[in-house]
């Protein structure tokens, strides 16, 4: 028992260790392919988080849309801008977005600092409505997988609206870039009809 | 695009189809485990991306062209609000699926995977009609001088 409880706290420290790493080699390289990849890579390392936590389900779309669909989506996009970023302009915007995020950062911290211990029984979520989902879902519902019965069941409405937000998504790159553009010897006025 | 990666060509063709069963086991069993129409619909997606990736867009626009994700990307949506509208024309409220059937657990199970469906048909076509507009545009840009490409590239 002892032993269990020793081994997941290695398995998060080490987890978390190289998501920060992962998040700092994305913030120093320059390469943008690298920094996709590495992303993918974070999204990756995030899903095993979620399976450490038990979240299943969440690992699985973590997994799903952040390591696969959303690193080729990112590939297509600097196949349309470029694989380079850009060197910053000057030191004094540096300095800027230092202390930008250092006071992002704090605010965060000290935002955590009220925020239930992990794995309270007392914390607020655990009081609310989860239990009578957890209770009565079986008998309400009879799925076995509770999470699949809060997602289309109980809150169906819900995932009725992020279905149409896909829909909306993918309505928007279809108007925004999915005509083809015009040749650029013949039309003056390009941008004017299409784009 | 692509005319050289031998090993990719076949590692991809054998792995695609294992892809799509799997992509399909996760919309089925999305009652009893992990899973469920959004994960399904992205993994379904994500054969088709990966043979658009290996052999190109054209031979991807061959096997699914544009008319057919579209229709996948509305019936989608269609399913699920449609599923809503028939359970308030049964006398309950929208998306309230115990009148679906004659038991109310079974009504349960029906609305629940019909609503799946929906969410898988939507996702699928979502992730590949993105994938596609990007590439096309990305492969117009390319070849900047034809300006003869087709109009199917969404």
């Amino acid at each position: 028992m002892n032993i269990e409880i020793v081994t997941s706290d290695l398995l998060n420290i080490a987890t978390l260790i190289f998501l920060a790493v992962i998040g700092i080699a994305i913030a120093r390289i320059r390469n943008l392919f690298a920094v996709v990849m590495l992303s993918g890579i974070y999204s990756l390392m995030g899903a095993s988080l979620y399976v450490i936590l038990d979240a299943v389900d969440v690992a699985f779309t973590e997994a799903a849309v952040g390591a696969g669909a959303s690193t080729v989506l990112m590939i297509g996009t600097l196949a349309l801008t470029s694989s380079r970023e850009k060197a910053a302009t000057s030191p004094a915007n540096a300095i800027k977005g230092l202390i930008i995020c250092t006071l992002l950062g704090a605010a965060l911290i000290y935002g955590s600092l009220d925020m239930p211990l992990y794995g309270d029984p007392s914390a607020p979520i655990h009081h609310h409505i989860v239990p009578r989902y957890l209770n009565d879902s079986m008998a309400e519902i009879a799925v076995p997988n509770v999470v699949t019965s809060v997602l289309a069941g109980y809150r169906g409405f819900d995932t009725m609206g992020e279905t149409f937000v896909i829909f909306t998504a993918a309505i928007g790159v279809i108007t925004l870039i999915g005509r083809k553009r015009r040749r650029r010897k013949t039309s003056k006025d390009d941008g004017g009809h299409d784009s | 695009m692509m005319q050289h990666k031998m090993i990719l060509r076949v590692v991809s063709k054998l792995l695609i189809p294992f892809i799509l069963l799997f992509g399909l086991y996760v919309q089925w069993h999305g009652d009893f485990g992990p899973g469920g129409g959004f994960q399904a619909g992205v993994i379904f997606a994500s054969a088709f991306v990966l043979y658009g990736l290996i052999y190109g867009l054209g031979s991807l626009r061959t096997v699914l062209p544009s008319w057919v994700t579209r229709l996948f990307l509305s019936l989608g949506v269609l399913i699920y609000s449609g599923v809503g509208v028939v359970c308030m024309l049964m006398g309950a409220k929208f998306l309230d699926y115990y009148v679906l059937s004659s038991t109310e657990h079974g009504g349960q199970h029906l609305g629940i995977m019909l609503v799946e469906i929906g969410v898988g048909m939507t996702v699928f076509a979502g992730i590949v009609t993105i994938f596609c507009a990007f590439a096309g545009r990305a492969a117009a840009d390319m070849y900047q001088g034809d300006g003869d490409q087709e109009e199917s590239n969404s």
